[in-house]
């Protein structure tokens, strides 16, 4: 596992808030796990553990109080156009068309939107959009709208994709099938994927490693590389295998954290 | 209204046909208090013998509305009065929203520009109408500007509220794709802002009326104040009331306008609307 570089280095991060009291509150403390290129790696815990913290660390749009991070050997400092998010409400905006929406980030960063927009075509195809491009958000589900989410974070082709619980609003029904379609679109983008969960067989059924957390303050308990066959389906999660790998990190978090899915 | 998906198609049509029963309800019921509204005020004054010089009855009134409409005497008047409004309404809204936008911006101007334009806001307009009047003439202009200090501040209130209330997860969005503050304000903000900031044109277009008839009653040679006191001065109360009728009219038109306007530029806005009846 040590012949490539590491995609992401994550070494002693940690984060801490000052209450309006003057107390100060560890919500990550020195966090340390690397990320492989193309790795899926997800990270679970219960409410609070700092997951989605740790992800806006990444994502650059919050500080790290302590530790270093790199992204291809480079230090974030902020925001950055190798990484792409997507978030856990879609967070789309009502006054632009779906294509609009996704190709907003070429806009921002001064990319020439013409260009892209076959490129936006063809991410509509891959997450099975096309022909929705100009509908406002308002007219789609809640499940479009987050699939309209996934195109405008690849839509400036970043090396790393961040998730943070992006089906978690879903039903049940339409997140499995999500998540299958995830999977498909990872691998065909070929890209190192973090997605955050509160869902352990959804940790399982998409990662390569899963990192455990815990919380008050937010700290990694285990990661645990998840050897089952890809192309995964649906299926998978009936195996012993599975069961297994469920069943050790519940008994990681304790008893003390609640579920559900 | 039916929770379901399945049942949103079929919801549409009944509640169509609810909107048009709940329709003609309505309407009947604006006649009754229409006619028990003016039939009791007919009936009062003549009962009462209410001399017409003090409260005219409605029929003396809708003649003498009647006699200006066809005689056309007020048609230059009123347009007179319409285009000082609309005038008064640009200039005031225009600054109003320039302001708040620079202020919304650049925030540190909220604690040290903000705090003249709040003393503005306190001084009556009607008292400073009278110097507007020195200033700027008998000419429409007086006017124009009357009308425009007193439409101002609730469009620039409205504007500086609208910018504040984005919500936090889209201007995050907007930052980890790299946004600039600029282009937070222009592509997120700003158009946030847009229902607040209609709520202040429409408040602020009815307020260019007031502050133009006010123009008109300090001093002016045309318009519907100047005939509102040119009728009192020969005490045709009936006439008065014709003009306020006249006035009131171009208010609801104004007010019409602005609805229509925000309809298409915040279009989003009521299709949510529709979306939250119907699912």
């Amino acid at each position: 596992m040590t012949v490539s570089r590491p995609m992401i280095e994550i070494s002693g991060v940690s984060k801490s808030y000052h209450t309006r009291s003057g107390e100060e509150i560890n919500a990550l403390s020195a966090l340390t796990v690397s990320i492989r290129e193309k790795e899926f790696l997800t990270v679970v815990g219960p409410s609070g553990c700092g997951k989605s913290t740790l992800l806006k660390i990444i994502a650059g749009t919050l500080r790290r109080t302590g530790g270093a991070l790199r992204l291809n050997g480079t230090t974030i400092e902020g925001p950055s156009r190798d990484i792409g998010m997507v978030f856990q409400a879609p967070v789309l905006l009502p006054w632009r068309t779906v294509e609009e929406n996704a190709l907003l980030p070429i806009e921002l960063q001064r990319g020439d939107v013409q260009k892209h927009r076959r490129r936006a075509a063809d991410l509509f195809d891959l997450v099975g959009l096309a022909g929705f491009e100009r509908k406002y958000p308002n007219e789609l589900s809640g499940g479009m709208q987050q699939r309209v989410g996934i195109v405008r974070a690849l839509i400036h082709d970043p090396v790393v994709l961040l998730l943070d619980e992006p089906f978690g609003a879903l039903d049940a029904m339409t997140r499995e099938h999500m998540n299958l379609e995830l999977l498909r679109i990872c691998e065909a983008a070929g890209k190192t994927v973090i997605l955050v969960t509160h869902s352990i067989p959804e940790a399982i059924f998409l990662a390569d490693r899963v990192v455990v957390m815990s919380p008050r303050p937010g700290r990694i308990v285990d990661v645990i590389g998840i050897d089952l066959p890809r192309p995964r389906e649906l299926e998978i999660i009936n195996s012993s295998a599975f069961g297994a790998y469920a069943r050790q990190i519940r008994s990681l978090i304790g008893a003390r954290g609640s579920f559900d899915a | 209204m039916s929770v379901t998906g399945s049942a949103l198609p079929r919801s549409r049509p009944r509640r169509r046909s609810r909107q048009i029963f709940g329709d003609s309800k309505s309407v009947a019921l604006g006649l009754v208090i229409f006619v028990l509204v003016f039939g009791g005020w007919e009936l009062v004054v003549r009962l009462l013998n209410v001399p017409a010089l003090v409260l005219p009855p409605p029929s003396k009134i809708v003649a003498s509305l009647f006699a200006d409409v066809i005689s056309g005497q007020l048609i230059a008047d009123t347009i007179t009065t319409g285009l000082e409004v609309l005038g008064g309404f640009v200039l005031g809204a225009g600054v109003g929203l320039m302001l708040g936008c620079l202020i919304g911006r650049f925030p540190l101007l909220q604690k040290t520009a903000y705090p003249y334009i709040i003393a503005f806001q306190a001084v009556p307009k009607v008292a400073i109408a009278p110097l507007i009047l020195i200033w700027f003439g008998f000419g429409p202009s007086s006017k124009i500007v009357t009308a425009a200090t007193i439409c101002f501040f609730p469009v620039i209130a409205n504007t500086l509220v609208g910018l504040r209330v984005t919500p936090a997860d889209q201007i995050e969005m907007m930052t980890a794709f790299m946004a600039s503050r600029s282009q937070i304000f222009w592509k997120v903000r700003l158009p946030h802002a847009l229902p607040y900031i209609f709520a202040g044109l429409d408040i602020g277009i009815v307020l260019a009326l007031i502050g133009a008839i006010v123009g008109e009653f300090v001093g002016a040679t045309g318009g519907l104040g100047y005939v509102i006191l040119q009728r009192q001065f020969s005490m045709d109360i009936a006439g008065v009331f014709a003009v306020l009728v006249i006035l009131s009219v171009m208010g609801i038109l104004l007010h019409e306008l602005m609805q229509w306007i925000q309809r298409r530029v915040v279009f989003w806005l009521s299709e949510n609307e529709d979306r939250i009846v119907g699912g």
